[in-house]
């Protein structure tokens, strides 16, 4: 029962950092219909900076917890909104294009981070309570586990809040419908690809400073790493769907974590076969609209 | 030379080649200020493609459209709809996820103005959702303003387009078959809400419609293209008497 319970919970956790990431991916195909590869590197950034000023302030201390968790958030937004400007805005309606530009991005700057930060993981340190465990039903959870998926939870609240009840979230909401008809009633939807970046960026790196607790370091391949199960996430959630990636998220998480203990390591691979599986039966994703 | 202001559109020489076909080739058409104009044709007539030229969506490779005078071949499709001109598509003008309110309220708010702050919640009681519970009852769907728009029958959602279409306001508009897919008994209501969009509101309406008899009592012109040219452009009863629309319409069947 307690391995149960804390493969369940530390699946959860996964899960969140798979959501974080996968959010933006998602908004992005869903309205822009790019697959952002580049995504991981606004994650790395995000981490890598949020614990730079975490060390500065006292990287122990809840203060520069927070302010790391704030930092990799803005990081992210603002790399994203560059990218977003220079890069794949001058390449509107061209999404061969666009896509190459982001596997070269994500090339290129993991490239740039090792070169900075050398390619080895740094070991990071946090408020003590986080490495410490608390008891749910005889299981020891590690209770970074808890802080990883309460803000994963409070980011899909956050986003969905934006989405339904602001006018940019109706646009984006009605651009991944219908992306020709929202231009014919006059509404430039370039604004909002902007909105979309920015946010999805804000999110990995938010993602990244979590994920440096969650794994206990950082390096340069941990975005990358991190952003071949998003993909899987996204695809199985449905390109577009935020509550679909929010679901797939959460399965393929657990999924991988149950196979790896009771299958002999076996996650990645039924992952994979899952989605195999949903793409044979359900082409467009558990929650992605009919073709 | 500027044409004069009662005309709410006009195409001028209009042609488009791509690679070695000639798609639609010297297209003229002057539209008149609160008429309303059929375009008929048989499939691949390039009627679709005409409307597409129009709100901007193709790029012609000749000619010029102006709307309601000013020059408007340059201008971006959201620039276009902001000048005047709606549209609604072939297949879907709308979002079925979204609800009947959301739909016809996105349309309001970019032509109440309204600024599009990324912070500014919409209130239950703002201009644009006022706007939009009146023309949602305009076509009679204010009942269910909270429904999604991807639950409704054919004819619903069809009315629901025009509800679109009156939030945002335009001078021009075109339909892309409005009564596709619609049920026999949706035909009769659905012309009369499109009937009104003209004549109670001096709007200027192209339709490109296959159901000839309603297509024929609503109109003041109709305009018959075939492999891209324009055969015709006159008053139904003219145009349906001439022998070589009766031709291309008998030789090719549709």
């Amino acid at each position: 029962m307690s391995t149960v319970v804390l493969l369940a919970i530390t699946g959860l956790g996964l899960g969140a950092l798979y959501f974080l990431v996968a959010s933006g991916l998602s908004l992005i195909y869903g309205l822009m219909h790019v697959l952002n590869f580049a995504h991981g590197s606004f994650l790395t950034l995000g981490a890598f900076l949020g614990w730079m000023v975490a060390d500065r302030i006292d990287a122990t201390s809840w203060l520069g917890f927070a302010v790391s968790m704030l930092v990799g958030a803005a990081i992210g937004a603002l790399v994203a909104a560059l990218t977003e400007l220079l890069l794949i805005r001058p390449l509107y309606e061209r999404h061969i294009e666009q896509v190459l530009v982001t596997v070269g991005l994500s090339l290129a700057t993991v490239a740039l981070f090792e070169g900075i930060w050398g390619s080895d993981p740094r070991f990071i340190r946090g408020p003590a309570w986080l490495d410490e465990t608390t008891g749910i039903a005889g299981a020891r959870i590690p209770n970074d586990r808890f802080v990883v998926i309460a803000v994963a939870a409070a980011a899909l609240i956050a986003i969905l809040l934006f989405l339904r009840h602001t006018r940019y979230g109706m646009i984006i909401r009605a651009g991944v419908e219908n992306r020709a008809m929202v231009t014919a009633l006059g509404i430039d939807v370039r604004k909002s690809f902007t909105l979309v970046f920015t946010l999805g960026g804000a999110a990995a790196g938010l993602g990244g400073v979590l994920a440096s607790h969650y794994f206990g370091y950082v390096s340069p391949s941990l975005g990358g790493s991190l952003l071949i199960f998003a993909f899987i996430v996204t695809v199985i959630g449905g390109l577009g769907s935020l509550t679909g990636a929010a679901v797939a998220s959460v399965l393929v998480a657990l999924l991988q974590q149950f196979a790896n203990y009771y299958l002999s390591g076996t996650g990645d691979f039924v992952i994979v076969l899952a989605l195999a599986a949903v793409l044979l039966v359900r082409p467009t994703g558990l929650m992605g609209a009919r073709a | 030379m500027t044409p004069p202001a009662t005309l709410a559109l006009e195409v001028r020489g209009i042609g488009l080649r791509i690679g070695g076909a000639t798609i639609l080739d010297g297209i003229d058409l002057a539209v008149e200020r609160g008429s309303m104009i059929g375009i008929i044709g048989p499939n691949g007539a390039g009627k679709s493609t005409l409307f597409n030229v129009i709100s901007g969506l193709v790029t012609p490779t000749e000619g010029t459209v102006h709307l309601k005078g000013e020059d408007v071949t340059g201008l971006s499709v959201p620039h276009r709809a902001r000048a005047g001109l709606g549209r609604t598509f072939q297949t879907s003008s709308l979002f079925p996820e979204l609800s009947l309110l959301e739909n016809v309220r996105l349309a309001a708010q970019v032509s109440r103005g309204g600024s599009l702050s990324i912070v500014k919640f919409p209130r239950r009681g703002d201009a644009a959702t006022r706007a939009a519970y009146e023309h949602l009852a305009e076509v009679g769907l204010a009942d269910r303003a909270d429904v999604t728009a991807g639950g409704l029958s054919h004819g619903d959602k069809r009315k629901l387009e025009i509800a679109v279409l009156l939030a945002s306001q335009p001078d021009v508009i075109l339909l892309d078959e409005p009564m596709a897919g619609v049920g026999s008994g949706d035909v009769a209501g659905l012309s009369a809400i499109i009937g009104s969009l003209h004549r109670d509101q001096g709007r200027t309406v192209l339709m490109v419609e296959h159901h000839m008899d309603v297509l024929l009592g609503l109109v003041d012109k109709v305009a018959v293209l075939h492999f891209g040219t324009l055969l015709a452009f006159d008053t139904p009863a003219t145009v349906m008497a001439d022998p070589t629309v009766q031709n291309a319409y008998l030789g090719t069947n549709a």
